[in-house]
C-alpha cells in the first residue's frame, strides 16, 4: 500500500509535522522531529526515484478524481531527481541548522523556524510532482510566503529590505504566472498538464495563448532569476540567515527552472515555443549576458557572501542557455548542472555559514588566515569550490562538460570559448578566497578561532563528498538526465 | 470607478485614505464579482478584501503613521514602463479571448459539464462550487489553507505573537484609544448588538455552505471580524482574556491538521489522499463527512489565524 500512496507520501511528510513543530515549545524537539520527517522523506523520494527508473511514470489521482476534473500527481523521473535535489539538500542543511541557529536566534523562536523551513520545503516538493497547472500555483504561494519570511528573519535589519524587494519581484512573478495559466484555461477549458498538452497545439495562432506564454515566461523567469530579472537575488541570498541562504540558493531557484522547463517543453510544447515563440532568441543573448556579467560582478566582491550570490546568477544562466539552445546536449547540461550545481552551492553556503559561525562576518578580510585555524572547513569549501570552478573529477566539470559540447554541436565556437572564459573567471573569484584564507595572515582578534563542532562539519563535508562522488559517477545524474532530455525533445533514445 | 479608484489610491500621500480607498476597491470588485454570478467568489472579497485586511492595513498604519514619504520622480519610470506594456499585452490578448458568455467558449465544454451534471450523484452538494472546491479539486483548497497557515507562521516569526515574555514586565498598556473607544457610547451599544449575530452568522455560513455562498473561508473571516470588533471597542486585554494567545497560537495549526486528518484516514481506508467516498461506508456520506470536517478545518485556520494576526499587529503598537 505504501508504494502506491508514495506520491502523497512524500508532500504530507513534511507538510504535516509543519504545523506539529510550530506547536513544540522546545526548539530542540522540534528539531529531532523536523529531522525524522525530512530524513524519511528523503527515503521516500528515492523509492519514488526507484519506482519511475527507466520511464515508469506515476500518475496520482488527489480524492480519487480522475484528471482532468480531479488534480493528479505526476511523477516521472526529472520531477523524481528534482525531489530528491529538494529533500536530501534541505535535510543536510537541517542537520547543520540546530547548532547555527543556536547563536542568532532566542530559543523559543526556533521551532517557528523549523516550521517555515518544512512548509518552504514541502511546497517546494508540491510544485515538482503535481501534474495540474492551478495547483503549481497555489505551492507556489506558500513557498514564496515561506522564503520571504524565512529572508527577513535575518541578522540585518538589510534583510528585511532584501526581503521586500523579493516580495514585490516575486508577487509579480507569481500574478503573471497565474495570468497565463487562466488564459490557457479560458482557451482550453482544462487545466491538467497532460490534457493542456494536447489541447494547446490546436490554438497556437490564438492570441490569448501567445500573451500567456508571454506572462509566463516573464513571471517564471523573475523567479529563476534570469538576467536581466535578478536583480532582488543578491541582496536576498546575502541578507538571508546563514544557512537559510544554502537552503534557498540549493532549491528555490532550481524548482522555478524546473517549473519553467516542464512548462516550456510540456505544456506549450517544442514546437510552439521555440519555432513559432523564438523563446531562444530571446533566452541566448540575456543568459550570456548574465554569465559574463554576473561572473565580472562577482569577481570584484569583497563580501564572500555576495560574491557566491553573483555567482549563482551566473550559473543559472548556464542553465538557462543549456535549455535554449534546444539540442540533447545543452538540455543535459541544464538539467545535469541543476542538480549539481544545487548541490555545490549549497555546500559553499553551508562552509561559508560555518565560518561566520566562529569568525561573525563574512567580509574577505575577516576570512583571512582561515586555513590555518579551521583547516577541515576551509579543505571542504576549496573542494566545492572546485566543482564550482568545473575542475575535472569533480560535479561541476561533468555539467560544463555537456554544455561545451552542446556550443560546439552548434559548431558555436565562440560560445564554447565564452563558456570557458566564464570558468576562468569562477576561477578568479574562487581563487580569491582560498588566496586570503590560505596565504593571509590572519586578524588578531580571529587568532582562536577553531573548527566548528562536528554537527555543523558532517553536513559540510557530505555536500564535499558529494560534490567528488558526482563527479566520479554521473549515472544518477547525467544519465538520467540525458533520458529526461530524449524524453523532452521527443527523440527515441 | 475601478479606474478613478486606482488612481486616487496611487496619487494620495495619506496611507489612510489609501486604506480606505483600497477597502472600497475591493468592494466595488466584489459587486462586480455578483453581477458576473459568482457569489462565493463575492463572498469572499467582500469579507477578506473589503473587511479583514483593511483591519490589518489600519493596524499597520497604527504602527507606522500616516503618511507616506513622496516618491522621486525618475524612480518610478520603470515601473510605469512594466505597466504599461502589461496593460497592453492584456488588451492584446483579449482580441482573440471568448465573448462573455457564449455557451461554446471552451471553459463551459471540456471539464465543467461533468461538474455541473454529476457532481449532485457523486459529491452531494447542491452548491457545484462547494464540491469543486472541496472535492474534486480537494487538494488546492488544501494548499490554499496551507498558504494561509504560511502566513501566519511567517507573522509569528518575525513579530511574534502570543510569546510576550512573562520574565519581561511591560508597562500595562496606556490604551488611551481603548478608553477613549470606551466612552464612545454608540460605539459600544452597536457592537454589543452586532457581536453576537455575526457570531451565529459565520456559523451559519460555516455549517451552510454546502447549500448556498459561502463555506470554511468565508466563515473563518467574518467570526474573526467579530472578534476584532471586539477588540476594537473594548480593548486588546479583554479579547485576550477571550482567546488566550498561547492556545490560541495552535489552532491554525490544528485546523491544517484536521484538513489532512481527513485525507490521511482516507488513506488509511484504501483510498487516495482526501478521497472522501472512503471516509463512510457510503460513497455519498463519505462525501458529505469529508466535506464537512474539512470545511470546519478550514474555517478553525481561517479565523484562528485572522485573530492572531490581528493581535500580533495591535501587540506591538500599544
Amino acid at each position: 500500500m505504501i508504494s502506491t500512496q508514495l506520491p502523497a507520501i512524500v508532500l504530507l511528510l513534511t507538510l504535516l509535522s509543519a504545523p506539529v513543530c510550530s506547536m513544540i515549545r522546545n526548539g530542540d524537539n522540534a528539531w529531532k522531529l523536523a529531522m525524522c520527517s525530512v530524513w524519511l522523506s528523503v527515503a521516500a523520494a528515492c523509492a519514488l526515484m526507484a519506482q519511475v527508473w527507466g520511464g515508469n511514470n506515476i500518475s496520482y489521482h488527489m480524492g480519487g478524481w480522475a484528471p482532468p476534473w480531479g488534480i493528479e500527481v505526476r511523477i516521472d523521473e526529472l520531477s523524481a531527481l528534482v525531489v530528491i535535489l529538494i529533500t536530501l539538500f534541505g535535510a543536510l542543511v537541517i542537520s547543520a541548522l540546530r547548532e547555527s541557529l543556536r547563536t542568532v536566534m532566542r530559543s523559543h523562536r526556533h521551532s517557528l523556524y523549523y516550521a517555515t523551513f518544512l512548509l518552504c520545503m514541502s511546497s517546494l516538493i508540491g510544485i515538482t510532482i503535481t501534474g495540474d497547472a492551478f495547483n503549481v500555483f497555489v505551492f507556489l504561494e506558500i513557498s514564496s510566503l515561506s522564503t520571504y519570511a524565512l529572508i527577513a528573519r535575518g541578522r540585518d535589519r538589510r534583510a528585511l529590505i532584501a526581503a521586500f524587494r523579493y516580495l514585490i519581484m516575486g508577487t509579480i512573478g507569481a500574478t503573471f504566472i497565474l495570468i497565463a495559466i487562466g488564459f490557457m484555461y479560458m482557451v482550453t477549458g482544462t487545466l491538467n498538464m497532460a490534457d493542456l498538452a494536447q489541447r494547446l497545439p490546436e490554438h497556437t495562432d490564438n492570441r490569448v495563448i501567445q500573451a500567456s506564454f508571454a506572462f509566463f515566461t516573464v513571471g517564471i523567469a523573475l523567479k529563476v532569476a534570469v538576467f536581466p530579472l535578478h536583480y532582488w537575488l543578491p541582496s536576498a541570498y546575502t541578507y538571508a540567515p546563514k544557512a537559510t541562504t544554502a537552503f534557498l540558493a540549493a532549491t528555490a531557484t532550481k524548482v522555478s527552472l524546473y517549473v519553467m522547463i516542464r512548462f516550456v517543453f510540456d505544456v506549450y510544447g517544442v514546437e510552439f515555443s521555440f519555432s513559432q515563440m523564438k523563446l531562444d532568441v530571446l533566452l541566448i543573448p540575456m543568459s550570456i549576458a548574465g554569465i559574463l556579467i554576473a561572473s565580472l560582478t562577482a569577481v570584484f566582491q569583497s563580501d564572500v557572501k555576495r560574491l557566491l550570490a553573483w555567482s549563482s546568477v551566473a550559473q543559472l544562466s548556464y542553465m538557462v542557455l543549456g535549455m535554449a539552445l534546444l539540442n540533447l546536449n545543452g538540455l543535459t547540461a541544464s538539467i545535469t548542472h541543476m542538480f549539481n550545481h544545487a548541490m555545490i552551492k549549497a555546500g559553499l553556503f553551508l562552509t561559508l555559514a560555518a565560518m561566520i559561525y566562529r569568525v561573525g562576518s563574512s567580509q574577505l578580510r575577516d576570512l583571512a588566515g582561515i586555513g590555518r585555524s579551521m583547516p577541515i572547513t576551509t579543505a571542504a569549501f576549496v573542494i566545492l569550490g572546485a566543482g564550482l570552478v568545473g575542475i575535472p573529477l569533480t560535479a561541476g566539470f561533468v555539467s560544463k562538460w555537456y554544455l561545451i559540447s552542446a556550443a560546439l554541436d552548434k559548431d558555436w565556437v565562440w560560445l564554447a570559448a565564452l563558456l570557458i572564459i566564464s570558468s576562468l573567471m569562477a576561477l578568479v573569484y574562487i581563487g580569491k578566497i582560498v588566496d586570503v584564507a590560505y596565504f593571509k595572515e590572519a586578524p588578531t582578534e580571529h587568532q582562536a578561532v577553531r573548527d566548528v563542532p562536528v554537527t555543523i562539519l558532517i553536513p559540510c563535508w557530505a555536500f564535499a563528498l558529494l560534490t567528488i562522488y558526482f563527479g566520479l559517477d554521473t549515472r544518477a545524474t547525467a544519465g538520467v538526465a540525458d533520458r529526461i532530455a530524449h524524453s523532452l525533445l521527443g527523440i527515441a533514445s | 470607478m475601478l479606474v478613478a479608484t486606482v488612481i486616487m489610491i496611487i496619487r494620495t500621500q495619506k496611507l489612510m485614505s489609501a486604506v480606505l480607498m483600497m477597502s472600497f476597491f475591493s468592494l466595488l470588485c466584489s459587486c462586480i464579482f455578483m453581477v458576473l454570478d459568482a457569489v462565493d467568489v463575492a463572498f469572499t472579497e467582500a469579507a477578506v478584501g473589503a473587511g479583514a485586511s483593511t483591519i490589518f492595513f489600519l493596524a499597520a498604519i497604527a504602527i507606522v503613521g500616516r503618511t507616506s514619504k513622496p516618491s522621486r520622480p525618475g524612480k518610478t519610470l520603470v515601473p510605469l514602463i512594466a505597466c504599461i506594456g502589461t496593460g497592453a499585452l492584456l488588451v492584446y490578448a483579449s482580441f482573440d479571448m471568448p465573448y462573455f458568455g457564449k455557451v461554446d467558449a471552451p471553459i463551459h465544454q471540456h471539464v465543467a459539464p461533468r461538474y455541473l451534471q454529476e457532481s449532485a450523484g457523486e459529491v452531494g452538494p447542491p452548491n457545484v462550487v462547494t464540491s469543486v472546491l472541496a472535492s474534486y479539486r480537494g487538494y488546492d483548497t488544501f494548499g490554499e489553507v496551507g498558504v494561509v497557515f504560511t502566513a501566519f507562521i511567517g507573522v509569528l516569526l518575525l513579530l511574534g505573537a502570543g510569546t510576550r515574555k512573562a520574565g519581561i514586565e511591560r508597562p500595562a498598556p496606556p490604551n488611551v484609544n481603548d478608553e477613549s473607544m470606551r466612552q464612545k457610547i454608540v460605539l459600544r451599544e452597536v457592537s454589543d448588538l452586532v457581536v453576537a449575530p455575526v457570531l451565529i452568522f459565520a456559523l451559519y455560513v460555516q455549517w451552510h455552505g454546502d447549500f448556498g455562498p459561502g463555506g470554511g473561508f468565508q466563515a473563518g473571516v467574518i467570526f474573526a471580524s467579530a472578534i476584532i470588533l471586539y477588540a476594537l471597542i473594548y480593548g486588546i486585554v479583554p479579547a485576550q482574556q477571550l482567546l488566550p494567545p498561547r492556545k490560541l497560537a495552535y489552532l491554525p495549526g490544528v485546523g491544517l491538521l484536521l484538513y489532512a486528518g481527513v485525507g490521511v484516514y482516507s488513506m488509511l481506508m484504501g483510498g487516495n489522499f482526501l478521497d472522501y467516498d472512503k471516509v463512510a461506508s457510503n460513497p455519498l456520506d463519505g462525501q458529505h463527512y469529508g466535506i464537512l470536517i474539512i470545511e470546519l478545518g478550514v474555517g478553525i485556520t481561517v479565523a484562528a489565524v485572522m485573530i492572531n494576526i490581528f493581535f500580533s499587529l495591535s501587540e506591538r503598537s500599544l
